[in-house]
């Protein structure tokens, strides 16, 4: 170690990880419908390419975890995104590159993607 | 290290691996892998989460979800389940978290809610072998604040102000002693070292710490070294500890590997190195002078003081010793701030104290409190109360060299002072909880065995005088004590206090003493009426059965293991007290209570 700058550095690339495990309310909750229609839609795919950008982007206090059927089945994979402070934002007939997207748009820019909404599919 | 949306930290201490969580490790590594999940799912071998009793203890972050006594067949649920489906599996919760059907947060939980995790904060949250993450929470940055930005006499200005006081057990100002050894002429070197020779029965935070968060010892060493201007240090931590001893080298390892050890650390011309010795498990060595003769290489034998370590210590030179849970709380105080330090705890005692909770109480565990919980809360709220129903009677602190704190002082405030005005002491933090069914005596016998047993045999009061006074405390157990006996134990008691040559011998006689002072009734009951009141010392014990309840029915006659209770069929029973040997077969196997001991 041979500056301070260096241990910032580590620390920095650590930091996100080691996050989850603090309870905290201040961070953004990416929730995936898990329960067997949701898999059976193809969820898992949606849940891996979630995981995966929020790791290569190295994202602060964003984390994705999976809740069970919230009973508009013919809608799944659903995606919810709870941020603090702010009204719950609800995706459907999601695909791997959607969930892409939204993180790219939603999460990073801050910007609804207002066409997968629920509400543009009903 | 890649983004695992997941974290499943299995408990590693030495607790939770004696009851089985290393196979939970490779069950959950199989079931991953099985479900696809292995890249999502990350899974951590921690340190102690502090409730033992529960073990094997596994959480799984972001929820958070805390599930205890998980058994290998469970594994698969969870796998399939919670981390698939993210549905949490509530029956293998800890029940204290489930709420009418919620799940609470951890720190709702009466065993975490009153606690402050300042030494213990790392553990069960982090992978102690792996230096990154402990970088991640912040650590290396006190050290590096230190050399950077603070002037040796800065840090020990800041350590001082803190008012950190030791937690080996004696409560010396810590400050004050780093700053002795800075003052100190050091010429030709000066060294600073760790005391994890934990001993006391009961006790295993200094364990837990090493096992689940040693870069929080290497740093505050290393933090320390730059302060008294050392540049080797030493841990001296005994073999029976496998874990903390193994993850203990690996953080020393990669510590080195970062460059947080060895020469020029971020850029500046200070330089220190640190080495593991290991103790041989012999209890006098947690006492410093013996430590350092051990460490030098010789039979562990303590010397008398002055000179203090501080002037003379290893090799003759001026080192600076300190306990496991002493440097714990060294990298928070950095970082914070000696104002923060002293805003949690009582006036002559800053910060909180870890508590190793054994004995007859619910949540056995690992508990850290700031200083000025009453004995009543660690009881009746983190601990969860005394199992089966029955009365508080008293606890142990300090170990063999501590005291009781009986029922009627169970809202003593408990800090270093307020322990010694009552007779008992700090010590490193074992916390024995003993009800009604503990006889005083006996356990006055018991740590004072413990003592004849570890005394090293250099001095008189202790080699001798210990062994005196186990041997009336034998006869009192056994019916044959007198009165005089009990003069003769204070007697002897206060001479050791006075004459022996280290703290193990001049602490030696606390057990006898204390309870001498609380429980003296049982003293006497044992010496006058040869009874002993909570039904414990064998020799001063009778069995009789009741021949109203007893049905004749043979079972305890069969139970009987050296034939002392006959009698026939349907009519009352009764037993030959000459034969009697007093196990309790009996009394455990009737079925009508009609078998009681006087």
């Amino acid at each position: 170690m041979k500056s301070l700058a260096e241990l910032e550095a580590i620390k920095n690339k650590i930091k996100n990880q080691v996050e989850v495990r603090r309870e905290s309310d201040s961070s953004t909750r990416i929730v995936v419908g898990m329960a067997t229609c949701g898999i059976a839609a193809g969820a898992r795919p949606v849940l891996a390419a979630l995981v995966d950008e929020v790791g290569k982007r190295n994202l602060a206090n964003v984390n994705v975890s999976q809740t069970g059927c919230i009973g508009m089945c013919r809608l799944e994979p659903i995606v919810e995104v709870f941020e603090p402070g702010k009204e719950r934002v609800t995706y459907v007939k999601m695909t791997e590159e959607k969930a892409r997207k939204i993180i790219a748009e939603h999460i990073v820019n801050g910007k609804v993607v207002t066409e997968f909404t629920i509400g543009a599919a009903e | 290290m890649d983004f695992a949306r997941a974290h499943v930290l299995v408990c590693g201490g030495t607790g939770c691996t004696s009851s089985g969580s290393v196979k939970l490790i490779e069950e959950f590594e199989k079931r991953l892998a099985e479900n696809d999940l292995e890249k999502e799912v990350k899974i951590i071998k921690t340190g102690c989460f502090g409730l033992c009793a529960l073990g094997p203890v596994v959480v799984i972050y972001p929820e958070g979800a805390f599930y205890s006594m998980v058994k290998v067949e469970d594994v698969e649920e969870i796998v399939k389940e919670h981390l698939l489906k993210g549905r949490i599996v509530k029956r293998l919760l800890y029940q204290e978290t489930l709420e009418n059907d919620n799940v609470k947060s951890l720190n709702e939980v009466d065993f975490y809610k009153k606690q402050r995790r300042i030494a213990l904060r790392n553990c069960g949250v982090i992978d102690p072998e792996n230096i990154e993450e402990y970088i991640g929470t912040d650590g290396y940055q006190a050290f590096g604040k230190a050399l950077t930005e603070m002037t040796p006499e800065g840090v020990i200005e800041e350590i001082k102000k803190s008012g950190l006081r030791g937690r080996g057990g004696a409560g010396f100002p810590t400050g004050l002693k780093w700053m002795f050894t800075a003052n100190a002429n050091g010429e030709n070197g000066k060294f600073v070292a760790c005391n994890a020779d934990e001993g006391d029965p009961g006790a295993f935070m200094d364990r837990s710490i090493l096992e689940g968060d040693p870069h929080a010892v290497i740093e505050a060493m290393a933090i320390a070294a730059y302060a008294v201007g050392a540049d080797q240090g030493y841990i001296y931590i005994r073999a029976e500890y496998p874990i903390a001893v193994q993850r203990l080298k690996i953080a020393i390892e990669q510590a080195k590997e970062y460059g947080l050890l060895g020469d020029n650390i971020f850029g500046t011309d200070f330089c220190f190195n640190l080495e593991i010795r290991l103790g041989a498990g012999a209890f006098v060595c947690g006492e410093e002078t013996a430590l350092m003769t051990s460490i030098e290489g010789f039979r562990g034998e303590p010397r008398p003081r002055p000179p203090f370590p501080a002037n003379k210590g290893l090799w003759q030179k001026p080192t600076l010793l300190n306990n496991v849970e002493t440097y714990a709380n060294i990298t928070q105080i950095i970082l914070n701030g000696a104002d923060w330090f002293t805003s949690i705890g009582t006036e002559k005692s800053k910060g909180t104290k870890v508590f190793a909770l054994g004995g007859k109480i619910k949540n056995t565990g690992l508990v850290e409190i700031p200083m000025g919980t009453t004995l009543r809360e660690i009881v009746e709220e983190i601990g969860g109360g005394i199992p089966n129903g029955k009365k508080f009677k008293a606890a142990q602190t300090g170990g063999p060299s501590g005291g009781c704190i009986p029922a009627s002082l169970i809202d003593t405030a408990i800090d270093y002072d307020s322990l010694i005005a009552i007779g008992s002491m700090m010590g490193s933090g074992g916390l024995i909880v003993m009800d009604e069914d503990t006889c005083m005596v006996d356990i006055a016998k018991f740590f004072l065995e413990f003592t004849v047993d570890e005394s090293c045999g250099k001095c008189t009061p202790c080699r001798v005088g210990t062994k005196r006074m186990l041997e009336i405390l034998d006869r009192i157990t056994k019916g044959n004590g007198t009165l005089a006996d009990i003069d003769k134990l204070e007697e002897l008691a206060e001479g050791i206090k006075s004459t022996a040559l280290c703290g193990l011998g001049q602490t030696a006689p606390n057990p006898v003493l204390s309870t001498l002072r609380y429980f003296r009734d049982e003293y006497i009951a044992h010496v006058v009426d040869k009874k002993c009141p909570a039904g414990v010392c064998k020799a001063l014990l009778s069995y009789k059965i009741d021949p109203e309840k007893c049905k004749g029915c043979s079972l305890c006659a069969r139970q009987c293991p050296v034939n002392a209770i006959s009698g026939e069929i349907k009519s009352p029973f009764t037993i030959d007290t000459a034969k009697c040997i007093k196990c309790g077969a009996c009394e455990s196997s009737c079925k009508f209570n009609a078998i009681s001991k006087q």
